[in-house]
């Protein structure tokens, strides 16, 4: 059966494509960076609405093309995206097969359609229901479907990530255990599982009762369990875009982890808490016990956040110790200095890194602490938050991974390498300013998800404090320069695939090689067990706790200034 | 070893860890433990804890147990639609309706008092949003949710929907007032 499928080896990776899994790879990100660019287009439109001064477009737009952004970039941008992701991690990673690809592309179609009848649904202006559809706000029942044959297709996806790894183990394609990237990306898989499991617990009555076969559906049970599936599909794209900054520290610095035990390790603790975070959704509703609140919101005891910052510290410390190991070893810092900050690959992972970590992890413990929550729920603070984890953190590592996947996967070479070079610094940096911008006006009290918070036509207005204004203008200005940047994403991997120069793909062949295990001499990491290889990250952790700790305690007393609430 | 190639070691777990690693893991555990300590510690000494006292409930039944505390202690009206301005005594139980697209009644508390505030929404999931005070309590029909105020300061408060309810979202705003 091997025998008959086709492979080529990538002439300058060392890669192995087997033929059909390239084609889906292919397929799956060009669709997804179809729907980043869509979304990016709306994104423009809603950051020039919200602008008070300038206040593009009338309400029911507003409502209607926000919807549809929240779905076109945190379902379809980044799922389709991590469906090849998986299908690279698995079949390509581990030199084999892919399995079952004929269903995989039945899966393909499956999130294909239910991701345009979406699309199609919201633009005729029949659920603007936002990204979280809450019952009992009407929908079409043909959103609710769109989503449930998209959710399955990329079910189909997992199974067959799952199922490639079986193929792999089962013919020996590789040596010893699965590559540190791979088990990422079984993380994120087997997250992802429970993520559509839920969906479908919680779609399939809801689409019931909009087509009128179910009368009423719970809003605090929808609440709950369509949480176990809105958040923790933001899990998936977590563990997806570490195992993608892992993979990028060793193809461009042939960085080992620090540890496989840490790792995978962190990892574990991803597969087994991280999904209780749902909960940070669910702090300000009634019906829900305190001890319910905290168990849950706190990943049991904050161990999932454990695991985040344990790949904040292994993924720069494992570049440092490459770095230093090629002679950059001079004061704390010159492993930075010395980085290839004008190669996009690096560049935009390590913005990645820095703004999942600072803005987006640190902003999301606050939401996610109970009582704080009951000071940022359902403001800007929460968008701020989840578009530094999804756009900086998810969105900038995929970026970064196309730039390396362009010549090796699409065989072209990345046209206009001075645009991709600044590409990452004007997405990453105009995102933060946004991210920050955005907080700013949540700690002020401005809600989410509003067209006008000048509060035109009511009996009874509210006037923002000037400061609200200005933070809404600069989160503004600031998502206008990082639509750019998403601009220039777009510009720079569709014009390669287009218009750049074709590279040697290597030949189809029936020739396998099997993945060996790479020759080391000891049982250690990088022969300095016991030392303290990596000080300069752990310098830059310390800060990063630091700046922790204070934003942490600083919400503390604000909360202890407000009304009494018992 | 790198990342994207099996371990080097069949046996990797094995690895002696770095003391990086192991002192950042320690760090990190503890302020992972300070954390999850810090909740319960604020609902023994703290005094912002949102309650869970709820109770299920009909739009009907609560609209009727809200307009009989509206017409006990209605003191005046605002604007032209004459939404009345309720002033309870301190202690009392007072209801806040959240509706498309407005909130009703409003309330007038006096600063020090403790006031148990009944909320739940009559159609679709609304937002409690008091401003600029920034406490912020989802509000959801047929889920009657009870929590106790204490206001510490005098002065004019807004309450805005911050949960998206419809094309008249940004018009769901009302006043709150404490004296």
């Amino acid at each position: 059966m091997a025998n008959s499928e086709q492979f080529r080896v990538c002439p300058r990776t060392g890669l192995q494509y087997h033929k059909s899994a390239e084609a889906l790879i292919k397929a799956n990100a060009f669709v997804a960076v179809v729907f980043l660019l869509i979304g990016g287009l709306l994104a423009l439109v809603i950051a020039l609405t919200r602008w008070q001064a300038i206040h593009l477009v009338q309400a029911d737009t507003f409502y209607m093309l926000l919807t549809a952004h929240g779905l076109d970039m945190l379902a379809f941008w980044v799922i389709f995206f991590e469906i090849a992701v998986l299908y690279f991690c698995s079949s390509t990673l581990l030199r084999c097969r892919l399995a079952t690809p004929r269903l995989a592309w039945v899966g393909f179609a499956l999130m294909l359609i239910g991701s345009v009848m979406v699309n199609v649904t919201v633009f005729k202006g029949d659920s603007t229901v936002m990204f979280t559809s809450y019952v009992p706000l009407p929908g079409h029942w043909s959103f609710y479907l769109g989503l449930i044959l998209f959710a399955v297709g990329a079910l189909i996806g997992c199974f067959i990530f799952l199922g490639t790894l079986v193929v792999a183990k089962a013919e020996k394609t590789y040596e010893g255990s699965i590559p540190l990237v791979t088990f990422g990306a079984l993380t994120a898989c087997i997250i992802a599982v429970f993520t559509i499991a839920s969906g479908a617990i919680i779609l399939i009555p809801t689409f019931l009762w909009a087509a009128g076969y179910i009368s009423h559906i719970d809003p605090l049970m929808y609440r709950t369990i369509w949480w176990a599936f809105g958040h923790s599909s933001q899990q998936i794209n977590v563990s997806a875009h570490v195992a993608v900054w892992y993979a990028i520290a060793a193809i461009v610095f042939g960085a080992k982890p620090m540890s496989e035990k840490v790792s995978r390790g962190a990892f574990l603790l991803y597969i087994l808490f991280l999904q209780l975070a749902s909960a940070h959704h669910l702090l300000s509703d009634p019906g829900l016990s305190v001890e319910w609140k905290v168990f849950n919101t706190s990943y049991a005891m904050y161990l999932a956040v454990l695991a985040s910052m344990i790949h904040g510290l292994t993924v720069p410390g494992a570049i440092e110790i490459a770095q230093r190991e090629k002679g950059y070893t001079r004061g704390l810092f010159e492993w930075v200095r010395k980085a290839p900050w004008g190669n996009p690959v690096f560049s935009g992972m390590f913005i990645s890194l820095f703004g999942f970590g600072f803005l987006g992890g640190i902003s999301g413990v606050m939401m996610g602490t109970e009582q704080l929550n009951m000071i940022i729920h359902n403001t800007l603070y929460v968008p701020g938050h989840f578009h530094a984890t999804v756009v900086i953190g998810t969105t900038l590592a995929f970026m970064s991974l196309t730039y390396f996947l362009i010549p090796t996967l699409f065989n072209r070479e990345v046209i206009l390498p001075g645009l991709a070079k600044w590409q990452p610094y004007v997405f990453g940096l105009g995102m933060a300013l946004f991210c920050l911008a955005m907080m700013g006006a949540g700690t002020l009290g401005v809600p989410r998800r509003h067209w006008d918070i000048t509060f035109a036509g009511a009996a009874l207005p509210y006037e923002f404090p000037g400061a609200a204004l200005l933070m809404i203008a600069t989160f503004a200005v600031a998502g206008v320069i990082a639509v750019i940047g998403g601009g220039m994403y777009v510009l720079v991997t569709v014009g390669s695939l287009l218009w750049g120069k074709r590279l040697d793909a290597g030949v189809y062949s029936s020739e396998t090689s099997v993945l060996k295990m790479p020759v080391v001499s000891a049982l250690t990491g990088h022969g300095q067990a016991a030392g303290f290889a990596a000080p300069g990250t752990f310098v830059v952790a310390m800060v990063f706790l630091t700046a922790f700790v204070l934003y942490y305690f600083v919400n503390w007393k604000y909360l202890s200034t407000v009304w009494g609430i018992a | 070893m790198s990342a994207i190639l099996p371990p080097g070691q069949r046996l990797w777990w094995k690895q002696p860890l770095d003391r990086v690693e192991v002192t950042w893991i320690l760090i990190a555990f503890t302020w992972c433990m300070v954390m999850f300590f810090m909740m319960p510690y604020w609902h023994v000494y703290g005094k912002q804890n949102l309650s869970t006292e709820t109770y299920r409930t009909t739009p009907e039944a609560f609209a009727k147990k809200a307009q009989a505390v509206i017409d006990q202690y209605t003191v005046r009206t605002e604007t032209d639609e004459k939404i009345p301005v309720v002033h309870p005594p301190a202690g009392a139980d007072v209801f806040l309706i959240a509706r498309l697209w407005s909130w009703q009644p409003i309330l007038e508390l006096e600063v020090g008092q403790t006031y148990r505030l009944h909320l739940s929404a009559m159609d679709y999931q609304h937002g409690f949003s008091l401003q600029p005070e920034n406490i912020n309590i989802q509000v959801l029909p047929g889920y009657e949710h009870v929590v106790k105020i204490t206001p510490n300061r005098a002065g004019t408060y807004a309450i805005i929907c911050n949960e998206f309810c419809g094309i008249g979202h940004h018009k769901m705003v009302s006043k709150l007032y404490v004296k």
